[in-house]
């Protein structure tokens, strides 16, 4: 149990995946752990990684690759940053606008039965357009470095679409998202909830799929701090990830969601309707605490990392990706999970993609893993992996 | 002082509190071109209007679009300078020092913003020249050169022919609206990345 009782500052964005912080601190969880903590709403991704890495933040809700892009420098700052838990899984969706809906629909009256026609066929689209000489198909994700944007292009690849050549890739902050899809500036976009939700209630678009459905349990958001802060206040740090955990255990309780809702609704926190949040957490797919959801699997850091090979945001001639390990730290994870009382993972993951429902791994449950092409990833032969894909930027 | 004033797009949610800062700008001979909110479209607004620098306002959630352009679109990349009233002077004191990003406070003497803007974008210059080296070595190969190697590349990629892939890339680069060169150079770019 920590002693250290200095101020944290925890900056978040608002959307649904922030929960696990909002609700730590309302519930007192924090506060239990010796922690004084105060959160801080801010406007951008690029906002929380200038302010962890001048240390006006401790800590972070942030999306998972950041971790790794902000610790290799690849935007201006870098900074060793660190992660012992993931925050939430899945969350997010891939919407597109009733015109691009009814262009599908007349190449297909199908196109939208599965994640596979519906690809397919907009790959049909794409040709077609591309011989009429129609402007490039604009989709939109939330920051380069997301889930959003490699699960998005993992969709599009996968249906033989290059998403640097084929579409017009463009990053919007979530808010905006709606609007421009409605004045037709994007064809649509992949978000977190409960932004597909708003654009389906005020008939702008459609849900095409879940990036569920792409990658089952894709780790969204993390818990980062500063390598350096981390280093320097280990109690703190674990304190931290151990009542963050528990606001995790208590989210995904069914019992607790209108009470969360209440919490969560204010305006200062995510600021929604209660029935808007219930609904994003509904087709969110958001996995919060239930089959070791929270674990930092170096493996997934892993595959994130290849992803960036595999569309040229970091350079794939370096294949030692050790460093992947002293960003997603399991064994901070494994002690705060002693702390709350859990079992935890005592084996590491190895291949992913196997598994299309829950599986057991030792004494725990691991959530299913399954990529949409049925394609495995094995951690330590990241360049055979990537060989295997047709449409990537590797091929030079 | 060159003859040419800098050209500044200012991106803000409240155009009423950017006033202020156009009046300043003006007076000390910049030129504001454009002002924008996240409502519109940063990314075309910005090649349309191909500002100098960009000034956003901190709290603007716009500010991952204009960063996204300059590290992965590479889309007429341009400083950024954050705008700020609210002050936490901590961080902006830090940010500063340490290089990570520019500031202007508002309610700023105007003599301080004219050396903050130099030196943002002396810095952004600087960290392009690094990033594009590869690029830079490029830019001495002749266009046709480069086009060909595009060529070549598409033509690696699949099933199109040496003519489908010379029209598949003069119709990207009319979608794109870019020069063929160019569209050309960026699709090398990708590639060699990876070499």
């Amino acid at each position: 149990m920590s002693t250290n009782k200095q101020t944290l500052t925890l900056g978040f964005l608002p959307l649904l995946d922030a929960s696990p912080l909002l609700l730590a601190q309302e519930l007192g969880l924090f506060a239990a752990e010796g922690l004084k903590v105060n959160l801080s709403r801010e406007a951008s991704w690029a906002n929380i990684r200038d302010k962890l890495y001048v240390g006006s933040l401790q800590g972070a809700q942030l999306l998972a690759p950041m971790a790794i892009s902000v610790s290799l420098g690849l935007n201006k700052v870098k900074a060793p940053l660190v992660t012992g838990m993931v925050l939430s899984r899945n969350g997010n969706a891939i919407t597109v606008s009733n015109s691009l809906i009814e262009q599908l629909r007349v190449l297909n009256p199908e196109a939208l039965a599965s994640p596979h026609i519906s690809v397919l066929t907009l790959r049909k689209l794409i040709n077609e357009r591309t011989q009429q000489g129609t402007a490039a198909l604009t989709l939109a994700t939330v920051y380069p470095y997301s889930c959003h944007n490699y699960l998005l292009r993992y969709w599009l690849a996968a249906g033989g679409i290059h998403p640097d050549h084929d579409i017009n890739m463009v990053v919007i902050p979530p808010e905006q998202m709606v609007a421009q899809l409605a004045s037709g500036r994007i064809d649509g976009f992949c978000v977190g909830e409960p932004w597909n939700q708003v654009a389906v209630a005020q008939g702008h678009g459609k849900i095409l799929l879940n990036t569920w459905d792409i990658w089952h349990n894709a780790p969204e958001k993390v818990l980062a701090v500063h390598g350096d802060w981390a280093a320097a206040n280990e109690d703190t740090h674990l304190a931290l990830i151990t009542a963050t955990l528990r606001a995790c255990r208590w989210l995904e309780e069914p019992a607790n969601r209108d009470e969360a809702l209440a919490i969560l609704t204010q305006p200062q926190y995510l600021g929604f309707t209660p029935e808007t949040l219930a609904s994003g957490f509904k087709t969110g797919r958001h996995q919060f605490f239930r089959d070791s959801a929270n674990y930092p699997w170096p493996a997934h850091g892993t595959w994130l990392l290849s992803q960036m090979m595999r569309w040229g945001h970091v350079p794939s001639t370096n294949a030692d990706h050790s460093f992947i390990n002293s960003i997603f730290l399991s064994s901070l994870f494994e002690q705060a999970c002693r702390n709350v009382g859990i079992p935890c993972a005592t084996e590491q993951l190895y291949q992913i993609g196997k598994h299309a429902a829950s599986w057991e791994l030792g004494e725990v449950t691991v959530g299913a893993d399954r990529f949409i092409d049925g394609i495995r990833f094995n951690p330590d032969d990241t360049g055979a992996y990537l060989q295997q894909f047709a449409v990537s930027n590797l091929d030079s | 002082m060159s003859q040419e004033p800098i050209r500044i797009m200012l991106v803000d949610e409240l155009a009423a509190r950017f006033n202020v800062l156009e009046e300043t700008l003006t007076a000390q001979g910049y030129k504001v071109v454009a002002k924008v909110t996240t409502a519109d479209n940063i990314q075309a607004e910005v090649e349309r209007c191909q500002p100098d620098v960009i000034i956003a306002d901190l709290d603007n959630p716009g500010r991952d679009t204009l960063e996204s352009m300059q590290v992965i679109t590479r889309k007429t990349p341009r400083p950024i300078v954050m705008f700020t009233n609210n002050g936490d002077p901590a961080t902006i004191e830090l940010a500063v020092k340490s290089g990570v990003t520019a500031y202007i406070v508002d309610g700023m003497n105007p003599d301080r913003i004219r050396p903050i803007l130099d030196v943002a974008m002396m810095r952004f210059r600087e960290y392009q020249e690094l990033r594009n080296e590869l690029e830079l070595t490029r830019l001495q190969l002749s266009d046709r050169k480069l086009i060909d190697k595009a060529k070549g590349l598409l033509m690696k990629r699949g099933t199109m022919n040496e003519e489908q892939a010379y029209h598949r890339l003069r119709k990207m680069a009319m979608d794109r609206n870019l020069k063929l060169s160019d569209l050309a150079r960026s699709i090398i770019a990708a590639a060699e990345l990876l070499e």
